[in-house]
């Protein structure tokens, strides 16, 4: 198979951003191509693979045993001073993926609706003609290549370089982004609940995680917001917190990554689309990343068809994308991203007070809302904006 | 100049999306820095995860 000179719709990354983009538009009847610059999708990782069940389910009729590594029934939060707050439910709330194997199978679903793709390809910039975005440049297994779309779709990730191609600034700030280390540990006590671990000793705006993967594994990580780095490095931090909590266990596997905790990026121009880490849709306040990939996928692949339909693959045409992420994807993130103001700047004190007030009741809505919630009703010192903010329901 | 460690390195990508002058590129699995286009900021030897870029006395060639 080879690469056809023209598409309706080129996606460049296949993450779950941009495989969900091709299958949708695929499913609609475009002509998709995806391209994956690594010779292997979803590998080597960058995420702690934690996901909501709801969430999950929403996009999937049939959740594959092979994509889960562990289910979990609840979250434990420890304060600086060591306070537990308990989040859980008797049933399987969330799930710890196996994203090797989830990213694969997402870019077979696109494959198998009709999209073409070709992994070890990398795209290195965009034809722009008359301010529209036309398609490629790109290079693949050492030979240079264009190909024109009608519609491309920056899916690539925190590195992402379509936006900034097509004009659109995407640089993150060191405050708008975490800097993550994580390992795979095996050979230690693990139950089926994500452990979360807060403190500016442990993790400076940030936090430890130990997210189940299996019974006696887990990916153990940190992410540090980058304005607060200094000589120590995040994996500096990990390495003292595994040692004092798990010695014993073997590193099996090192993951490196960005997590951006940001606002979103301006998403679409002329002929272009950004979807996913490319449009900064990780949640502030979690870093989760992949529902907010998925869903932005989804939208995009939808509004690329209706674009393609209607033939105006213009800015204005394509501002229904934008439209249908802000009151979704975007309004929770506007309300995390203050949340996350709120929290970088609240010493250690001020989080043991939040844990004090709660460590006694259990939590049995599993959300930033579900905690939240609790949170403003025992601490009317939470300020009033942001405490309205998680009073008002968001659709999902 | 912006020099890296390559036995460091993890290839995360974290370094390219803090680079206000988009001076640093993921390539499939290894980073590369074009020195004529660094403004110099650091802000990727400050976010790098396990610091494997480093300002170096090389001068800008
Ligand atoms: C340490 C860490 C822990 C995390 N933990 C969680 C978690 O527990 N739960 C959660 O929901 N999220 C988590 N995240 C976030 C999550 O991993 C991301 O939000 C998610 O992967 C975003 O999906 P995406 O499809 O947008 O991008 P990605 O999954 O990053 O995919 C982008 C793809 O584009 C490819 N690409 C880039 N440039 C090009 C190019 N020029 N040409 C071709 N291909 C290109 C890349 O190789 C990559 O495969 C974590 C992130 C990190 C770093
Ligand atoms: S941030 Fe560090 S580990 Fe990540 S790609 Fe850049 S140099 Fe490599
Ligand atoms: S020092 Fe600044 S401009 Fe130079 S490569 Fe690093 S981030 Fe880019």
């Amino acid at each position: 198979m080879s690469l056809k000179n023209k598409y309706d719709v080129i996606v460049v990354g296949a993450g779950p951003g941009g495989s969900m983009t091709a299958k949708t538009a695929a499913e609609k009847g475009l002509n998709v191509l995806l391209i994956e610059k690594r010779q292997e999708i979803g590998s080597p990782i960058r995420c702690a693979e934690g996901v909501g069940k709801k969430s999950l389910k929403k996009f999937f009729p049939v959740i594959k045993d092979e994509w889960i590594s562990t289910k979990m029934s609840g979250v434990r939060i420890y304060s600086p001073d060591g306070t537990l707050v308990e989040m859980s439910d008797n049933r399987a709330v969330g799930y710890v993926l196996e994203r090797k194997i989830f990213d694969r199978d997402l870019a077979c679903m696109a494959a198998d609706a009709g999209a073409d793709v070709f992994t070890k390809t990398r795209a290195t910039d965009l034809i722009i003609k008359d301010n529209f975005v036309k398609g490629i440049e790109g290079i693949r297994l050492g030979e240079r290549f264009k190909v024109e779309a009608d519609i491309v779709v920056g899916a690539d990730g925190v590195e992402s370089k379509v936006g900034r191609w097509a004009g659109i600034n995407t640089t993150l700030k060191p405050k708008d982004i975490e800097s993550g280390a994580e390992y795979l540990i095996s050979g230690i006590p693990m139950e089926d609940l994500c452990e979360i671990y807060l403190g500016n000793d442990i993790a400076p705006a940030g936090y430890v995680w130990a997210f189940p993967k299996g019974k006696n594994r887990a990916n153990v990580g940190i992410g540090i917001l980058g304005s607060k780095l200094g000589e120590k490095r995040p994996f500096d931090y990990l390495n003292e917190f595994v040692k004092r909590k798990y010695r014993d266990g073997k590193i099996i596997e090192v993951i490196y990554g960005g997590i951006p905790v940001s606002r979103p990026t301006k998403t679409f121009g002329n002929g272009m689309m950004l979807v996913g880490d490319a449009a900064r849709f990780t949640d502030p306040i979690t870093g989760g990343g992949i529902t907010n990939a998925i869903k932005s996928g989804i939208y995009a692949g939808e509004v690329a068809a209706e674009c393609i339909e209607e033939g105006d693959f213009s800015e204005g045409g394509l501002k229904k994308y934008e439209k249908r992420w802000r009151s979704t994807i975007g309004e929770e993130n506007n309300r995390s991203y203050l949340l996350k103001e709120f929290f970088i700047n609240l010493p250690d004190g001020g989080l043991d007070v939040l844990a004090h007030s709660i460590n006694k009741i259990r939590i049995t809505e599993l959300s930033v809302r579900g905690l939240m919630g609790e949170l403003i009703d025992k601490n009317p010192w939470i300020p009033t904006g942001l405490a309205k903010l998680f009073k008002k329901k968001i659709e999902k | 100049m912006i020099s890296i460690n390559r036995y460091k390195c993890g290839y995360c990508g974290a370094c390219v999306a803090v680079c206000p002058a988009g001076a640093i590129e993921l390539v499939e699995a290894w980073i590369e820095i074009d020195g004529e286009s660094c403004v110099e900021c650091n802000n990727c030897v400050k976010i790098c995860p396990i610091g494997a870029l480093e300002v170096s006395d090389e001068p800008k060639k």
